[in-house]
C-alpha cells in the first residue's frame, strides 16, 4: 500500500477562495479513489508568492509552521498540496532549513515565540496532488477504473513555474525514468493518458503566465497568457489542463482581459486536472465544480460527462 | 557587447556632414565617432548595497554567461529587461546607467528561469528583487504597484495568518488609485455568477466579512513583526539610510 493513501492535506488559501472549484475536485477525486485527507490542523499561508519579496526567512518560517503542525501535532509523515505555490513554498523551506543556518535560526527563533514546535527538516515529505495521485493510485489502477474515457479530448497539459523551478528544491525530480522532469514535466499527462485523454505535444508547458503581477502588471500577463492559449490552440488543444489556482485563475483571467482590452479572442477551456480526471471516472461535472470556473468547461465535457 | 552599450547610444554618437582632420575628410556617416566620455560617478558601495538586501546575497557570484537574460520570461517581452546587464552594472558600480532602467526592474515575475539556468548559483530572481527594492528605499523610484501588492498581502497574512483573495485584490485597488469596476473584471464576475450556486457566492461574501483566519495567531504576529522590523532597520544602515 503507497504511504501516499492517507496524508496531511494543505488546501491553503487560494483553496478557499478563487480555486474552490480545485479544492472541492480534489476532495471528491481522493474519496473517489479511496484516498484519504486530513486537513492540517489551523493551518496558515504559506506566504505564496508576495511575503518572500518583504523578506524571504518570513516566507521560510510560515511554510515551516504548516509542516511542525503535519508533523508535531498530527504525526503525519507526508503533506499534499494541490497548489503550485504552496507546494513551492513547502519545497522552498525543506530545502532551507536543510542547507542554511540562517533559516533554522530565524525559523527556531519565531516558532519558539509562536509557541509551537519548530519544524526540523526531514520531519515530512511535501508532495503535490499529482504525485498523490500517480503513485497513490497508479496509471494502471486509474484506467481500471475509468468509466466515461476521454477518448477523443485533446489537452494541453500546463505546468506553470513552480512545479519544477528552480530544481535543486526538488530533489526527487530528474532521477531517470519514473521520476518527474524538471524540464519536461509528464505526471499530468500520464495521468490524462490514462483517463484516455490524448495530449497534445505542448511547448508551453512550464512557461510563466506572469501570476506574480496578475494585477499589477496586467499588460504583461496578458501577453504571457496569450502566448500560452495561442500555443494550446495551435497544438490542437481543446482544453488546457491545470494543477495549480494561480495559473488556472490568470490564464482565465487574462484570457477574458485579452477578448476585452486587446480584442484578441481565444476558444481553448481551462480545466483542473482533478475535474478531468474525476469525470473520467463518472463524477458529475457540477460535483467537481466545473460550472465554478471562469472558463466554460461545461459544454466540451457534455460528451464524456 | 552589452558592456560597451552605455557608450553607442544615440546621443554618444557624432557624425559630421562637412569635417576634415590633418588632411583627412572624415564627414558622413562612414566616420561615425563615439563621443569620449569619462565615468566619475562610480558608486563603489553598490554592490555591497544590493548584497545586503534580501535576494542579493550571491551577486558576486556572478561571471556574466548571460543565462538568465537568455531564459528570461520578461526579456522576451521587452528586451530592455536585461538581468545580466544590471548585474554587470551594479558590480562595476555604474549606478547611473543603472537608474536609466529603474522603471522597470520590479517587472520581473518570479518564474524562476534564470535561477534555473544560473550555473553559478547567483538566484538572479533574488537580485531582481533586491534591486527593485534598493531603487524604493533609495528614493529613486516609488513604490511599484507589485510592491504594494506584496505590502499589502504581506500584512495581511501577518495580521491574520491567512488572507482572503478578495480583501487583497479590493485593498490592492483602493492604494494604487485604481477602480475596481474594470470592464474585464465584470465580465469576468459575470461570466462565473451565471453558473455559481446562491450557495457559493454566499460563502465567498461572507468570507469577504468574516476574515478568514488562523487561530491563537497572536503570538507568530508578534515575533514576525519584531523580526520583520529588525531586518528592516539593519537593511537601512547598510544603505546608510536615515
Amino acid at each position: 500500500m503507497s504511504k501516499y493513501q492517507r496524508v496531511a492535506y494543505y488546501p491553503g488559501c487560494a483553496l478557499e477562495g478563487t480555486g474552490h472549484a480545485y479544492n472541492q475536485s480534489t476532495k471528491v477525486l481522493g474519496s473517489a479513489l479511496g484516498l484519504k485527507l486530513d486537513e492540517v490542523k489551523n493551518w496558515n499561508c504559506c506566504g505564496a508568492m508576495e511575503v518572500k519579496n518583504i523578506d524571504p526567512k518570513v516566507q521560510t518560517y510560515l511554510s515551516s509552521r504548516v509542516m511542525s503542525i503535519a508533523a508535531n501535532e498530527m504525526g503525519a509523515s507526508v503533506v499534499m498540496a494541490p497548489c503550485n505555490g504552496c507546494y513551492h513554498n513547502l519545497k522552498k523551506a525543506e530545502h532551507d532549513l536543510a542547507h542554511d543556518a540562517g533559516s533554522r535560526e530565524v525559523v527556531e527563533r519565531i516558532s519558539k515565540k509562536a509557541g509551537h514546535a519548530t519544524y526540523q527538516a526531514g520531519q515530512v515529505e511535501t508532495i503535490h496532488a499529482l504525485d498523490w495521485i500517480k503513485d497513490g493510485v497508479g496509471e494502471d489502477e486509474l484506467k481500471r477504473r475509468v468509466k466515461n474515457s476521454l477518448k477523443g479530448l485533446k489537452v494541453a497539459n500546463y505546468y506553470g513555474c513552480m512545479y519544477t523551478r528552480p530544481r535543486h528544491i526538488f530533489p526527487e525530480k530528474d532521477q531517470g525514468p519514473g521520476s518527474e522532469s524538471t524540464s519536461k514535466p509528464h505526471f499530468m499527462d500520464d495521468l490524462l493518458a490514462a483517463a484516455g485523454a490524448e495530449n497534445v505535444d505542448f511547448p508551453l508547458k512550464t512557461a510563466c503566465c506572469g501570476g506574480a503581477h496578475t494585477l499589477s502588471d496586467s499588460d504583461t500577463s496578458t501577453k504571457l497568457v496569450l502566448n500560452i492559449l495561442r500555443a494550446a490552440e495551435a497544438a490542437g488543444a481543446d482544453v488546457i489542463a491545470t494543477e495549480c489556482p494561480t495559473c488556472h485563475s490568470g490564464l482565465e483571467m487574462h484570457q477574458v482581459r485579452a477578448e476585452k482590452v486587446l480584442g484578441q479572442k481565444t476558444r481553448v477551456k481551462m480545466l483542473y486536472f482533478t475535474q478531468l480526471l474525476g469525470i473520467a471516472l463518472g463524477l458529475s461535472p457540477r460535483k467537481l465544480g466545473v460550472h465554478e470556473n471562469v472558463s466554460d468547461g461545461m459544454e466540451v465535457m457534455k460528451k464524456f460527462a | 557587447m552589452i558592456h560597451e552599450k552605455s557608450l553607442i547610444r544615440p546621443e554618444n554618437l557624432k557624425t559630421h556632414d562637412k569635417l576634415v582632420i590633418d588632411g583627412v575628410d572624415v564627414s558622413g556617416h562612414w566616420s561615425t565617432f563615439i563621443q569620449s566620455r569619462v565615468v566619475t560617478d562610480y558608486n563603489e558601495r553598490l554592490e555591497e548595497e544590493i548584497a545586503a538586501l534580501p535576494g542579493g546575497e550571491n551577486i558576486h557570484r556572478c561571471w556574466q554567461c548571460g543565462s538568465c537574460t537568455n531564459s528570461c520570461t520578461v526579456n522576451a517581452v521587452n528586451p530592455d529587461f536585461n538581468p545580466r546587464f544590471w548585474i554587470y552594472l551594479i558590480r562595476m558600480g555604474m549606478e547611473s546607467e543603472l537608474l536609466r532602467d529603474k522603471d522597470i526592474i520590479w517587472q520581473c515575475v518570479s518564474c524562476h528561469k534564470c535561477t534555473y539556468a544560473c550555473p553559478r548559483d547567483v538566484v538572479p530572481e533574488g537580485v531582481m528583487k533586491a534591486t527593485a527594492h534598493w531603487l524604493e528605499l533609495k528614493g529613486h523610484t516609488p513604490k511599484s504597484k507589485s510592491m504594494i501588492f506584496d505590502e499589502e498581502f504581506t500584512a495581511q497574512v501577518v495580521a491574520t495568518g491567512k488572507i482572503e483573495d478578495g480583501r487583497v485584490i479590493r485593498n490592492f485597488f483602493a492604494r494604487t488609485g485604481q477602480p475596481l469596476l474594470q470592464d474585464w473584471l465584470i465580465e469576468m464576475v459575470k461570466r462565473v455568477a451565471r453558473r455559481l450556486p446562491f450557495k457559493q457566492g454566499l460563502k465567498m461574501g461572507l468570507a469577504a466579512v468574516f476574515r478568514p483566519r488562523t487561530r491563537k495567531w497572536g503570538k507568530a504576529r508578534d515575533a514576525i513583526t519584531e523580526y520583520v522590523q529588525e531586518q528592516e532597520a539593519k537593511q537601512r544602515k547598510a544603505l546608510s539610510i536615515e
